[in-house]
């Protein structure tokens, strides 16, 4: 079972990942975006890893919610409500009980995508974040590795895809060739969660 | 000109500070100084960088709210995505804010005319919805 702990060194793992490729998902979002996904995340995940020191928050969904609310309100781009909207989802979905089995967070997780696709419009195939978290959800039933490597290959995968939604989609046919920076974060997020699993 | 009904508040959200305020004040201008309404700029991050501030956005709301409603203009990208965000939240903006779907300098001025009668939020939003039907070539 997962407890509050586990949530929170999932959000911790997260920050450390983005500060560590901070630098990488800026120069990836500077062909196709504009050059402020690394610095924006990074700020967003500080938020929220000084909140949940804080607050320490004692339920599973109370940890995510207060993840998601910090990035919408710190990461002044597209990706803040996009992850705090994927992460608040997913912590109401949870409830309130002080654990849940990895099949109760792969549920919560569907809900949580399912309210990023509504709120950007995005569907697999856009060269979205999307395209990362979708496979990684559809994995998450067989295991946490299982995801992170979905979610990495559902990131490389979106090379060759002409972006359709989000500001790269104005290059139309420029946008081929570029990983999508949202994606490639959105793997990040799948690694920090094996990683909290201790895999 | 209200009959003493409140006026519905007009926010507008854009990526720049200045661009927010400098449109805030062109819709006020063009409406003939329709003082009354409350206009808000929510334009750029908190640290006075590009981007949009949910803090900035929900101050803006809050100030406009007049118990008419409030209607929200956005830009684009992560404008429009933290208004919505806040929206489906529930307890960050003012009872009856909508995100108005429109032109943000053209239905500006069109909201703010329309407030400016005493019109409710549907009509307002109606108003600032309809100038993307105005063609200019």
């Amino acid at each position: 079972m997962l407890d509050a702990d586990f949530f929170r060194r999932w959000m911790t793992a997260t920050t450390a990942l983005v500060d560590r490729e901070a630098e990488r998902l800026t120069a990836l979002d500077s062909p196709i975006g504009d050059a402020d996904h690394g610095s924006n995340l990074k700020r967003g995940f500080t938020a929220v890893a000084a909140a949940l020191e804080e607050e320490a928050p004692a339920t599973p969904g109370a940890v995510l919610i207060l993840a998601g609310r910090q990035l919408i309100s710190k990461v002044g781009g597209a990706s803040g409500p996009l992850y705090g909207t994927l992460l608040r989802r997913t912590g109401k979905a949870l409830g309130d009980s002080a654990e849940v089995s990895a099949g109760q967070l792969a549920e919560a997780l569907r809900t949580g995508v399912d309210a990023v696709r509504t709120l950007g419009g995005a569907a697999p195939g856009d060269k979205t974040m999307v395209d990362a978290l979708v496979p990684a959800v559809e994995a998450l039933g067989d295991s946490f590795g299982a995801a992170r490597t979905a979610a990495a290959e559902g990131a490389e995968a979106t090379t060759p895809l002409q972006a359709r939604k989000g500001r790269a989609s104005y290059l139309g046919e420029r946008s081929i060739g570029h990983q999508d920076p949202g994606a490639t974060s959105a793997a990040l997020l799948f690694e920090a969660l094996k990683e909290a699993a201790g895999e | 000109m209200s009959d003493g009904r409140q006026l519905v508040g007009i926010v507008l959200v854009s990526h720049s500070a200045e661009v927010a305020a400098s449109v805030a004040e062109l819709a006020k201008e063009l409406s003939g100084g329709a003082g009354t309404v409350a206009v808000a700029p929510a334009g750029g991050t908190a640290s006075g960088e590009f981007g949009t501030s949910s803090e900035l956005v929900a101050a803006a709301a809050a100030s406009v709210d007049r118990g008419a409603g409030v209607a929200v203009l956005t830009d684009l990208g992560s404008a429009v995505l933290t208004v919505k965000a806040l929206l489906a939240e529930g307890d960050e903006l003012p009872d009856h804010t909508r995100l108005v779907d429109a032109p943000f300098v053209e239905g500006a001025v069109a909201a703010v005319v329309t407030a400016s009668t005493g019109a409710d939020l549907d009509a307002v939003e109606a108003a600032a919805a309809e100038a993307y039907s105005y063609r200019k070539a």
